[in-house]
């Protein structure tokens, strides 16, 4: 018996990496801006997906897959709406994985526009580093509580330049237009080199 | 506890190595993490020392290394150490920053005990 130390340097999320490179070349092939949508429980996510259903294709060209830790209730909320809907329990597991949705991409409707995908977690983690789009919800609210929009968006800058930011309203509609503007012109953006919306 | 499945990912890579070189144990294993890597060192070992349990690493500690994260400005090329979030270059002013390390989980080394008659 004897003992060796080899070196590694291997990135232990190198499947979760390979197994996501391979869901956005597949989405990109076939002209699908795929939208990885992230927050705190109860931003709202949910309700902004059902607007946006309303506002951007005819519902049969979307998809939406839905991560819950326990439940089949928003999947349900989409599928009332005529939108092909999966539910991912995560079980515990914080967020969703890449493995997870690949799985499901063969299940896919095959003419599709758009396909979001609601993620469980908070912003804690370095997904925020790489968001391309902020959306601040529940603009209806906005005056009534002491939150303020214009620093959120100014600190969210501070850490994400790169940040689109939009204040939207499911409620009464307001920034909804602008949302989905943004949405069309990612998706017209599509090339086979850059897959990456988040 | 999103550590667990980031354990699983590194026992993937562990039982790789240990087939590579033929080891029947895992002794011990370093792990560098970034600061923006999005896990807890302390977290991580919790979900190794639960996770190991049965496998070739049963016996193995897991150390955390911390890297901080690096950038570049893009505009200058200033390099510095960013440890309060704030995505700005201390020289310049822009916004517009390459981030070079500190967001990435690496398993640096490992130790391995070989059966010597096998290496023969």
């Amino acid at each position: 018996m004897k003992r060796k130390d080899v070196a590694v340097y291997e990135d232990i999320l190198k499947s979760n990496v390979a197994a996501a490179a391979e869901v956005r070349r597949r989405m990109r092939e076939r002209g699908v801006l795929t939208v990885n949508l992230m927050s705190s429980p109860g931003a709202g996510k949910t309700t902004l997906l059902e607007r946006l259903v309303e506002k951007l294709t005819p519902p049969g060209r979307l998809a939406v897959i839905e991560g819950d830790i326990e439940t089949e209730r928003d999947a349900e909320r989409l599928r009332a709406k005529g939108v092909p809907a999966w539910q991912i329990q995560t079980g515990g597991a914080c967020h969703l994985e890449a493995r997870m949705i690949g799985r499901l991409l063969d299940e896919l409707p095959p003419d599709l526009d758009f396909l979001f995908i609601e993620n469980v977690g908070n912003l804690v983690c370095k997904a925020f580093l790489t968001a391309q789009v902020l959306v601040l919800s529940k603009a209806d609210l906005m005056g009534l509580l002491p939150f303020d929009p214009e620093r959120a968006r100014r600190e969210a800058l501070e850490v994400n330049p790169a940040l689109e930011v939009f204040r939207v309203s499911a409620l009464t509609g307001e920034g909804l237009d602008d949302f989905v503007a943004c949405l069309h012109r990612a998706r017209a953006k599509l090339t086979p080199e850059d897959g990456r919306h988040a | 506890m999103h550590e667990m499945s980031l354990v699983a990912g590194l026992f993937e890579i562990l039982e790789e190595k240990a087939r590579e070189h033929g080891a029947r144990r895992v002794t011990a294993v370093r792990l560098r993490v970034g600061r923006l890597a999005g896990a807890v060192p302390e977290l991580l070992v919790t979900a190794f020392d639960m996770y190991k349990k049965g496998t070739l690493a049963e016996e193995a500690a897991l150390i955390t290394v911390p890297v901080p994260v690096l950038v570049r400005c893009r505009a200058c090329d200033e390099k510095f150490e960013v440890d309060d979030y704030v995505f700005q270059c201390v020289a310049c002013g822009a916004p517009d920053l390459e981030i070079l390390s500190g967001t990435d989980m690496l398993v640096e080394s490992i130790e391995l005990e070989t059966d010597e008659d096998a290496s023969l």
